[in-house]
C-alpha cells in the first residue's frame, strides 16, 4: 500500500515537473511569434512594477539598515568600520537585492497570478477563451512571464539603490560616520562581476515567479478550494525555486569570474 | 409530421457547409478521467440547421461531450469532425478558426468578470482588432436581439443570473456562428427567465437556422423547443398546431456512460428503452 503510494506520488511529480517545463517553455518562445499581446504586457508590467515599487522600496532600505547595524559591531572589532559602504552595497547588490525583491514580488505576485488565472479556469473563462478563438497562452501568460522578467530586473536595481541608501542612514544618523567616505567605499569596492551577477538574478527569479504563479493557475481544479492551493503552491514553489537557483547561478557566476 | 418554421431572415456567417455534410460528425467517440471512462463510443451528427437536444442526468458527461465538438477536450479514441474537419488531432492554433465559427454559451455564463458587457460581447472582435465604432455597433446590434441594450457600460458582478446567461448568449451570437453550442443555458433560472432564454434559442433556430447543440436536464425547455416556433411577428414564441413538432430539432441522450438515444420526439416518447423511460417520468 505504502509502496503503490509512493509509487503514484512520484509518478506524478515527473508528471508536473514535465508539464511545467513545456508549460514554461512554450508561455517563453511564444513571445517570439505573432500575436503578441503589447497592451497585456503593459498592463501586468505596471501591475507588477509601479504596484511593487513601494514594497521594494521598503524591503531594500531596511535591509540595508539593518546589515550596516550588524556590521558594525564586528568591524569595530577590526578597526574596519571604513568599509561598511563596501559591505553593504556588495552583499545587496551580489546577493539579497535580488533574493529579497523576488521573495516579495513572489509573495505579491505568483500568488495573485495564480489566484486571478485559478479562479478563470474554475469559472470556465480560461475555457470561453478557448472556445472565442484565444490562446490563454499567449493573451494571459506570456505577457505575464515577460513583464515579471522586465520590472524584476528595475525593481531589483531600485531595491539594490534603497539598500544602500539605508546602510548610508544608519553608518551616517547612527554611527555618526562619514557620508562621503561610505559611498567612495561602496563605489570603490564594486567590480564588473558583482554588477553582473546582481543583474542576472533577477531575469532568472522574475521567470521562475511568473511561471510559477501562471501554472498553478491554470492547473487549479477543486473549486475556490483549489484556487487557494494554487495560491500556496505558487508562493512556497517559487520562492524555493528562487534560493535554488541564487545557489546555481552564484555557483555558476564565481566559477566563471573568480 | 408537419413542420412550420419562419423563413430565414438571412444567411449568416462565411459560405455554410454543402447542406449534405454535417457540420458536427462525432464516431465511436470515448473519454475518461483519471482512468474512469465518462462515456463510450457516443456517435451523432448534427445537420446544417438542426437543432440537437441532448439531455441526461446530471454528471453524466453532456458538458463533456460538448467540450470535445468544440475541441476543448479531446477524446481517447474516435473521431469528431467539426466543419468537415477531423478535429481530434488537430494542434490549439489550427483549432482557432474552427472555434471562432461557432459559438459557445457556458453553464454559469463564463463572463470575462474584470471586463464590461461591451468589452466581454465584443472580445472577438477587439481580438481581431476591429474598428472601435464597428465593435460598438455590432455589440448593441447583439444586445438589443438578447434585449439587453441598457448593460453596454456596466460589469457582469452587476447583472443577475439570467442576465448574465443573456450576455452569455449575444458573446456567442457575435461573429454569427454557423453551429451554436448551449451548456444548460436554463440551469438555475427561475421559469420566467428560463422561458426568456429559451425564446432566444428558438428565434436564433428560427430565424437564422443556426445549427445547435444545446445540453439540458430540463425536459419542459427541451419539450418547449420542440413544439413551439418563433414569431416574428409578435417577438414571441407560438405552439405549432396540434400534433405538429419541430423536425429539425431532435434528441440526444446520454445515460450509463453510452449514448442512450438518438432520434425525434415522438421516437422519444414512445422508446422501449428503460432508462429513457425513467428519465422522462
Amino acid at each position: 500500500m505504502a509502496t503503490s503510494t509512493i509509487d503514484r506520488n512520484a509518478k506524478q511529480f515527473v508528471l508536473t515537473v514535465q508539464e511545467y517545463t513545456l508549460f514554461a517553455w512554450r508561455a517563453l518562445i511564444n513571445f517570439f511569434t505573432p500575436p503578441i499581446y503589447w497592451s497585456d504586457f503593459l498592463i501586468q508590467a505596471d501591475v507588477i512594477g509601479v504596484g511593487s515599487f513601494l514594497i521594494v522600496m521598503l524591503t531594500g532600505f531596511f535591509t540595508g539598515c539593518v546589515l550596516a547595524l550588524q556590521s558594525t559591531a564586528t568591524l569595530e572589532a577590526f578597526g574596519a568600520t571604513s568599509v561598511t559602504g563596501r559591505f553593504v552595497a556588495l552583499t545587496m547588490i551580489r546577493e539579497l537585492g535580488a533574493v529579497l525583491t523576488g521573495i516579495m514580488v513572489s509573495g505579491r505576485n505568483a500568488s495573485s497570478m495564480a489566484s486571478e488565472l485559478g479562479s478563470m479556469v474554475v469559472t470556465e473563462q480560461i475555457d470561453a477563451m478557448r472556445a472565442l478563438g484565444v490562446d490563454p497562452m499567449r493573451k494571459l501568460v506570456t505577457p505575464r512571464i515577460f513583464a515579471c522578467i522586465t520590472m524584476l530586473f528595475f525593481l531589483t536595481i531600485l531595491a539594490n539603490a534603497f539598500g544602500i541608501l539605508g546602510g548610508a542612514a544608519v553608518t551616517v544618523v547612527l554611527n555618526h560616520q562619514n557620508g562621503t567616505q561610505y559611498f567612495s567605499m561602496a563605489w570603490q569596492g564594486l567590480r564588473f562581476p558583482d554588477i553582473l551577477q546582481g543583474l542576472v538574478k533577477p531575469l532568472f527569479f522574475g521567470y521562475i515567479i511568473a511561471s510559477i504563479g501562471c501554472f498553478n493557475g491554470m492547473k487549479t481544479t477543486g473549486g475556490t478550494e483549489g484556487v487557494g492551493r494554487s495560491t500556496i503552491a505558487a508562493v512556497v514553489w517559487s520562492s524555493v525555486l528562487i534560493i535554488v537557483a541564487d545557489y546555481l547561478i552564484s555557483q555558476l557566476m564565481l566559477s566563471l569570474f573568480v | 409530421m408537419n413542420r412550420t418554421l419562419t423563413p430565414a431572415q438571412s444567411s449568416q456567417g462565411a459560405a455554410p457547409p454543402p447542406p449534405t455534410e454535417p457540420v458536427v460528425d462525432v464516431r465511436g467517440v470515448s473519454i475518461g478521467f483519471d482512468e474512469r471512462p465518462v462515456f463510450e463510443d457516443v456517435s451523432f451528427t448534427v445537420m446544417p440547421g438542426e437543432m440537437r437536444i441532448l439531455l441526461g442526468p446530471a454528471g453524466i458527461g453532456k458538458s463533456v461531450l460538448l467540450k470535445l465538438v468544440n475541441g476543448l477536450l479531446r477524446p481517447d479514441s474516435g473521431s469528431i469532425r467539426l466543419f468537415g474537419e477531423e478535429i481530434t488531432q488537430l494542434r490549439e492554433e489550427r483549432l482557432f478558426p474552427l472555434r471562432a465559427r461557432t459559438g459557445m454559451v457556458f453553464q454559469e455564463g463564463a463572463l470575462f468578470d474584470s471586463l464590461t458587457i461591451r468589452d466581454n460581447v465584443g472580445y472577438q472582435l477587439i481580438q481581431e482588432q476591429v474598428e472601435d465604432e464597428e465593435i460598438d455597433s455590432r455589440v448593441r446590434q447583439v444586445l438589443s436581439f438578447v434585449g439587453l441594450e441598457e448593460t453596454f457600460d456596466m460589469y457582469p458582478a452587476s447583472l443577475s443570473g439570467g442576465m448574465r446567461r443573456r450576455v452569455a448568449i449575444a458573446r456567442a451570437l457575435i461573429h454569427r456562428p454557423e453551429l451554436l453550442l448551449y451548456d444548460s443555458p436554463t440551469g438555475g433560472l427561475d421559469p420566467v427567465t428560463s422561458n426568456t432564454i429559451i425564446e432566444l434559442i428558438g428565434k436564433q433556430r428560427d430565424v437564422y437556422r443556426t445549427s445547435s447543440i444545446m445540453v439540458t436536464h430540463r425536459l419542459q425547455d427541451a419539450f418547449a423547443l420542440c413544439t413551439h416556433r418563433f414569431d416574428t411577428t409578435t417577438g414571441t414564441m407560438v405552439p405549432l398546431p396540434r400534433g405538429q413538432t419541430d423536425q429539425r430539432t431532435t434528441f440526444l441522450m446520454l445515460g450509463e456512460g453510452k449514448l442512450m438515444f438518438d432520434g425525434t420526439i415522438r421516437e422519444l416518447l414512445h422508446t422501449d428503452n428503460a432508462f429513457v423511460r425513467e428519465f422522462l417520468e
